[in-house]
């Protein structure tokens, strides 16, 4: 006979460890609310998938008008839709999850009411679930680099750096988020908010080398500066600030561990105030 | 031999109650700033019995064997839930501990995580998955489910266009495949019609009779004492009593029930009426006392107290109506002489102000195991006009001992609104008539009154 899995029921107390064999074994559960919320997203939509890549479009085209051909806004002597288009495939995504993830607790409240999994699986999918999203964006700033006569080169192979920079900064931000929506409520008027200040903290409608040399670092705190620097450095071959870059990569560490602390402290008590 | 399949040690659980269940940023901000060091004091001391603080679920320790089937009864906030929650693993203990033994689950509620955008088929994969199921596991039950959801053609269609016994057909077939050693189960049988109902006790049932451990809350005492190998009577966070589900269901019922059996008005302004007769108070009552589920073997009395308020002599009849869960009436009475089996000397004279009390008593063996309501009205007899009424006021379950269903097979079911023992009898006539046997053939054999669930 095997041995039974056994449960142990019990007050926990302080900092908890990471239990990878049960994150492990709910690995199908995270899929399967990947593959929900991928596919709820679009269901009952006309233009279905086709959002995902309109909307960094439209902002592109008013961008390059206003900002671009307008305000004569700098572009690191790139052409100006193309240098926006890549900060914006980005932030579209950040901007999604930001939204989403900060809401996925509260919006599955079902869940955490009536079945255990381990909670952090929720914020978790709601990010994963955007990346089919940024993956059809992608392919469109590649098409647009080919047609703008800058083909993605070798340094197009770091851009891993920069994806792992903006998925560990938006599961900080996502783990912090969520976590305190479930109990201050303040937290969804909070996101709009925040999610508008970050953008223009961040070097996707202008380019960072208009922040004074000796702040760029201070601006890198903001770790979203960091992922669109790393992105122009590999894709568009721009010059790139390493002080800011290591401020970013820094707060995004930081923000994840304490996140995920936050997160694992407060996830007890989800379902009694929830 | 029978290994241990859940045990808990001085399991407790206390509440903040007055806390809000969410702050604003604002509050707890401004409050982590004025008593810094007021929070930490209260996380540390052991007790923390403040005033603010009340316990859910105290000192909880028991065993429960493998393939053993819990029923846990209790009035409501008696913390039948809470201690589902925390063995479920949904909330934490404050203190004490539970282990558990084999893949758990827990069904407290038909449907978790439906999505009313996603397809009948869709839903299987991703409620089945979120119970605990995996994927190949869902993929092998699937024609099983969809077989015992009776959907059919509807699989791919988004169930936000199901009717919604279909989406709780579909649900609950999900829920009733998850296969796991240990079942926490949360009045999910409270759902559906009572054909659907049935069904789903069938399925609790099986579960037991294949070795797997439930742990079942419910409120229908019908359903515990069928199912149940053993009983908990949960009281004030405490085991009040656990043992066999005769003894801990009548034991509960004697204390008085969930539903209240009684109705009362405490001020003239709320209780129905008008300026000649008011309510007072409807009970129901059996062997004497206050009783919202009495037994199917006792007579069941049905008491109102009402408050005349003009002297001059007003002639009054009191009309009873019974009415079923789906608001049939299933039976009415009066107490006018002709239709009563003692005839009351009150009726028809006339009576000054004054408190009143009207009672009629029905037969043991009357009504079925159902839940009743009772309406009754208050009714002029000069002109039979209705003075005053009192709509469902008071509910009742008839709770059955299980006597009628010796000689029926496990599991059965009596159809109908009432369920009176009737006088019997079978007599041989000779021989068979030529012909005999196709015409009990022809006969229309699917309506037997008794099926099994």
């Amino acid at each position: 006979m095997t041995a039974k899995p056994r449960v142990e029921i019990r007050p926990t107390r302080g900092a908890v460890a990471l239990d990878l064999p049960e994150l492990w074994a709910a690995r199908e559960i995270l899929m399967i609310l990947v593959w929900r919320d991928v596919t709820i997203r679009y269901k009952q939509t006309v233009l279905g998938a086709l959002w995902a890549v309109l909307q960094p479009l439209l902002m592109m085209l008013v961008f390059s008008v206003f900002l671009g051909l307008l305000a004569k806004v700098p572009s690191d002597g790139l052409p100006y839709p193309l240098f926006v288009f890549c900060g914006l495939v980005p932030w579209v995504f950040f901007a999604a999850v930001l939204t989403l993830g900060s809401q996925s607790l509260v919006q599955n409240e079902d869940l955490l009411t009536k079945v255990y999994f381990p909670r952090v699986l929720i914020p978790t999918a709601s990010v994963l679930a955007s990346v089919v999203d940024l993956g059809f964006a992608l392919l469109i700033l590649a098409g647009m680099m080919i047609f703008y006569g800058h083909p993605p080169g070798v340094e197009a192979l770091l851009l891993p750096l920069g994806l792992a920079l903006l998925f560990g900064y938006a599961l900080a931000a996502v783990f912090w988020l969520s976590a305190l929506n479930v109990r201050y409520r303040d937290v969804r008027y909070t996101t709009v908010f925040l999610t508008q200040l970050l953008f223009y903290l961040s070097p996707v409608v202008y380019p960072s080398t208009l922040v004074p040399e000796a702040y760029r670092a201070l601006y890198g705190l903001n770790p979203f500066a960091g992922v669109v620097e790393i992105f122009r450095a590999v894709l568009l071959g721009s010059s790139y600030d390493l002080g800011l870059i290591a401020a970013s990569v820094g707060v995004a560490v930081i923000g994840l561990a304490t996140g995920w602390l936050y997160f694992r402290r407060t996830e007890r008590s989800f379902a009694d105030v929830i | 031999m029978t290994d241990v399949s859940i045990r808990t040690e001085d399991l407790g659980k206390r509440y903040s109650i007055g806390e809000r269940p969410y702050r604003t940023l604002r509050e707890a901000l401004s409050e982590s700033v004025r008593v810094p060091w007021r929070r930490r004091a209260t996380r540390g001391s052991g007790d923390g019995n403040g005033e603010d603080k009340i316990w859910a679920l105290r000192d909880v320790s028991f065993e429960v064997q493998e393939g053993e089937v819990v029923g846990i009864v209790g009035d409501n906030g008696a913390g039948k839930s809470t201690l589902l929650k925390i063995l479920s693993r949904i909330t934490e203990p404050t203190e004490g501990s539970a282990t558990i033994w084999g893949r758990s689950g827990s069904l407290l509620e038909v449907g978790t995580g439906f999505h009313g955008e996603l397809t009948g088929r869709e839903n299987i994969f991703l409620n089945g998955s979120i119970l605990g199921m995996r994927r190949d596991e869902i993929r092998r039950k699937f024609d099983e489910i969809v077989e015992f959801a009776e959907i059919g053609k509807f699989l791919d269609t988004p169930v936000k266009h199901y009717s919604s016994g279909m989406y709780v057909r579909l649900a609950f077939a999900v829920a009733a495949h998850v296969n796991l050693d240990v079942m926490m189960v949360d009045e999910v049988l409270a759902v559906g019609d009572a054909g659907f109902q049935r069904k789903c006790l069938g399925r609790m049932d099986a579960a037991a009779s294949e070795g797997r451990t439930v742990f079942l809350v419910s409120h229908n005492m019908t359903a515990v004492n069928q199912l149940c190998t053993r009983a908990l009577w949960m009281n004030h966070g405490h085991v009040q009593l656990d043992g066999k589900p005769q003894d801990v269901v009548a034991a509960y019922l004697k204390h008085g029930g969930s539903e209240s059996g009684e109705a009362t008005w405490s001020s003239s302004d709320s209780a129905p009426g008008s300026e000649l007769v008011r309510f007072e108070a409807i009970r129901v009552k059996s062997r004497g006392e206050i009783m919202s589920q009495p037994r199917i073997d006792e007579e069941i009395t049905i008491e109102v107290d009402f408050s005349l308020l003009r002297d001059g002599g007003e002639r009054l009849a009191v009309n009873v109506y019974v009415l079923d869960s789906y608001g049939n009436t299933v039976l009415s009475s009066a107490n006018i002489p002709g239709a009563s089996a003692i005839p009351d000397p009150w009726f028809g004279e006339p009576h000054d102000a004054g408190l009143y009390r009207s009672g009629c008593t029905f037969p043991a063996n009357l009504l079925n195991d159902n839940q009743y309501h009772v309406t009754v009205h208050l009714v002029r007899t000069d002109d039979a006009h209705v003075e005053a009424t009192a709509t469902q006021a008071v509910s009742f379950t008839v709770f059955d001992t299980g006597r009628m269903l010796e000689g029926a097979r496990a599991g059965a079911e009596w159809h109908g609104a009432v369920r009176p023992m009737l006088a019997w009898r079978t007599e041989a006539l000779g021989a068979a008539r030529e012909g005999a046997l196709a015409e009990t053939r022809s006969g229309p054999s699917s309506h037997h009154p008794i099926t099994r669930a």
